[in-house]
């Protein structure tokens, strides 16, 4: 407990949370409670990921002032916003942070652009500020339109300006589009993944969708029944087996790679990362840069390796040749770290470290004992196939 | 057949008597509304279950009351004595304050509901975007219950014009006082003048019916106006049809 008794503390780039709520049962259902200690990153996409009900809004809520704690110490980048031990409380309109509603929440009696005033009004937001946004979330078509006649699409983009005019230091965004159809989703993410590459205002991200999760965020607090069961980054988090997610249908591991060669001849393109090199259909994206893929654990396959081969990286050519022929093009070099149960008995799910990335494969228990798998074996990660995250 | 000099004096007096009434029970009724409309507290039924005892009660028993109070020795009796305003019963003050309390429901309901349709949601999006709870209340509560204060304005204007039994009990009939409309009416019948009785009932009738028609018609157009988010004006008067004029 390192409190200050000042409301601006040395911790500069961090957002500590520590949070109890309790309801009483007053419905006649068991009373809700919340109780959560958290350090996160003062940077970046952090997602509060976790079923309906696990108290991840209510957390959001919390944090936004919105809900009343039984007991509560908020400090966000330095600055305390609650600290129920001294009784100080910043109520929600004093506190620096854009939110964006899970359902369009645009004020119906005004415009787009009057929307957009309401909230610079209230804050000295500079015309390049204006601009920027307007700009970054494809918005300035609409002005004039009351929100009523706007797609839900549209809303959400309003929406979302509207929260970042307030020049926020904690944009606070509760799974903005989980009222959207698949293609909606898809008009806005290429906009999400512009906030996060070029705003440095720090975003918690509440989702239940895996999918945006992992396509978007960069630290991950999992929770359960007002719980945090496991924070950490997004790449190592998805894969420790300790965790439920480990054991949902669609488990798998995140990388980060670059792309670094285009095949014109093939239309392929080649992305590498710590642990090799993958190979995926071809995408108008520019060398150099970074692209996350999900390698889900159901598409990992598992072939014995001898560790002559272990010095070759070269995956991504002529290894047919050395391994069999198959239509195969990705194969990493890896060794298992561990291996745990899956969600069904016959599967068994497998850790593995491709030079410091690691994957998961579920494989089934069957083939794990016909390979004799352990724990330091080598293998190849066989990738049936992968997901870009773009 | 026309208007006579008295009897445009208690039309004269019916509006003023109405619009000033209108007018105290907005600015009365909108905290009161808001309060009930956002309380959790238990006091809250108390509070509902008083602002609608008009609907229920006769009139006579209302003006019987504030007759009462309002008298030389009464609570309110009391107060405007020391503060030099004299005892209000029969006078065209003394109309008003009790119009103000017979007409509170027709006001507060409307508002009240216009208040809770809008929900919690657009309060907290507005502190998110920096107005305080007052700034929000001015700039988003009271604009997205537009339709409420218009139901709330025309239905305490219309059942102020049309009450009878508590300007009986604490107005009396003086003309240029306090004899409204309907005292008129009454006074009228009583000296067998029907045809005099006639215009001004036909008067009240056509003005009541033509009220409700533009209430009804406000209320339709709002919801077509704004039908996709139409759940955030639902402002129809509860029970307006137990007010006994």
């Amino acid at each position: 407990m390192h409190r200050n008794s000042v409301s601006h503390s040395k911790n500069n780039n961090t957002i500590i949370a520590d949070i109890k709520l309790g309801y009483s049962g007053h419905t006649g259902k068991l009373g809700f409670q919340l109780k959560v200690n958290l350090t996160l990153p003062g940077h970046g996409i952090t997602g509060l990921f976790g079923h309906s009900g696990s108290g991840k809004t209510t957390l959001l809520r919390c944090i936004a002032g919105l809900e009343h704690t039984n007991t509560g110490y908020l400090e966000v980048n330095g600055e305390v916003w609650q600290d129920s031990e001294r009784r100080h409380f910043i109520p929600t309109h004093q506190r620096a942070l854009g939110y964006v509603f899970q359902e369009a929440s645009l004020f119906p009696h005004l415009s787009v652009q009057e929307n957009l005033h309401y909230a610079i009004k209230r804050c000295s937001t500079s015309n390049s500020d204006w601009n920027t946004t307007i700009d970054m979330l494809g918005i300035a078509e609409l002005m004039q339109r009351m929100p009523a006649r706007l797609s839900g699409g549209e809303r959400q983009r309003v929406a979302i300006a509207r929260a970042l005019l307030t020049k926020p230091r904690l944009l606070l965004m509760d799974e903005p589009l989980s009222a959207l159809d698949a293609a909606r989703k898809q008009e806005i993410l290429p906009y999400l993944e512009r906030l996060h590459d070029e705003l440095a205002v720090p975003i918690l991200y509440v989702s239940h969708q895996s999918d945006e999760i992992a396509r978007l965020a960069d630290h991950v607090v999992l929770m359960e029944n007002g719980h945090t069961l496991a924070s950490g980054p997004l790449l190592t988090l998805l894969t420790r087996m300790d965790l439920p997610t480990a054991l949902a249908e669609d488990a798998g591991a995140v990388i980060e790679t670059t792309v670094t060669q285009h095949d014109q001849r093939y239309h392929l393109m080649q992305l590498d990362f710590s642990g090799g090199a993958i190979v995926v259909p071809h995408r108008d994206i520019a060398i150099g840069k970074k692209l996350r893929l999900r390698l889900h654990a159901r598409d990992v396959i598992v072939e014995l390796r001898n560790t002559d081969d272990a010095t070759s990286f070269d995956t991504t050519h002529n290894h047919n040749s050395k391994h069999g022929v198959s239509s195969l093009q990705n194969r990493i070099a890896a060794t298992i770290v561990s291996m745990a149960d899956a969600a069904h008995p016959a599967h068994i799910m497998l850790q593995l470290d491709a030079c410091g990335t690691l994957l998961l494969a579920r494989i089934t228990r069957r083939a794990c004992d016909q390979l004799a798998l352990t724990p330091g074996k080598h293998v190849w990660a066989l990738i049936k196939s992968v997901a870009l995250l773009a | 057949m026309y208007i006579t000099a008295d009897d445009w004096g208690a039309i004269r007096l019916t509006l003023t008597l109405a619009s000033l009434v209108t007018v105290l029970l907005l600015a009365i009724g909108t905290p009161i509304a808001w309060w009930l409309a956002t309380t959790r507290s238990r006091s809250k039924d108390w509070i509902c279950a008083i602002v609608a005892l008009p609907l229920v009660l006769p009139p006579t028993v209302i003006g019987f009351y504030l007759l009462i109070a309002m008298g030389p020795h009464g609570p309110i009796g009391r107060i405007t004595q020391a503060l030099g305003l004299g005892v209000l019963p029969f006078t065209f003050s003394g109309l008003v304050v009790a119009s103000v309390f017979y007409s509170m429901p027709f006001v507060i309901q409307p508002l009240q509901n216009a208040f809770e349709a809008i929900g919690p949601r657009p309060m907290e999006v507005a502190a998110s975007l920096r107005a305080s709870p007052l700034d929000a209340f001015f700039t988003v509560a009271i604009p997205l219950a537009k339709p409420g204060f218009v139901t709330a304005a025309i239905l305490g204007f219309a059942h102020t014009v049309g009450e009878f039994g508590v300007v009986l009990m604490i107005g009396g009939s003086i003309p240029g006082k306090t004899r409204v409309l309907s005292m008129q009416i009454y006074e009228h019948v009583e000296s067998m003048d029907y045809t005099q009785a006639h215009i001004l009932a036909a008067v009240m009738l056509a003005f009541s019916f033509i009220v409700l028609l533009l209430m009804y018609r406000n209320g339709r157009r709002d919801r077509h106006d704004d039908d996709h988010h139409h759940s955030y004006h639902n402002h129809t008067p509860r029970d307006h049809q137990n007010g006994s004029a």
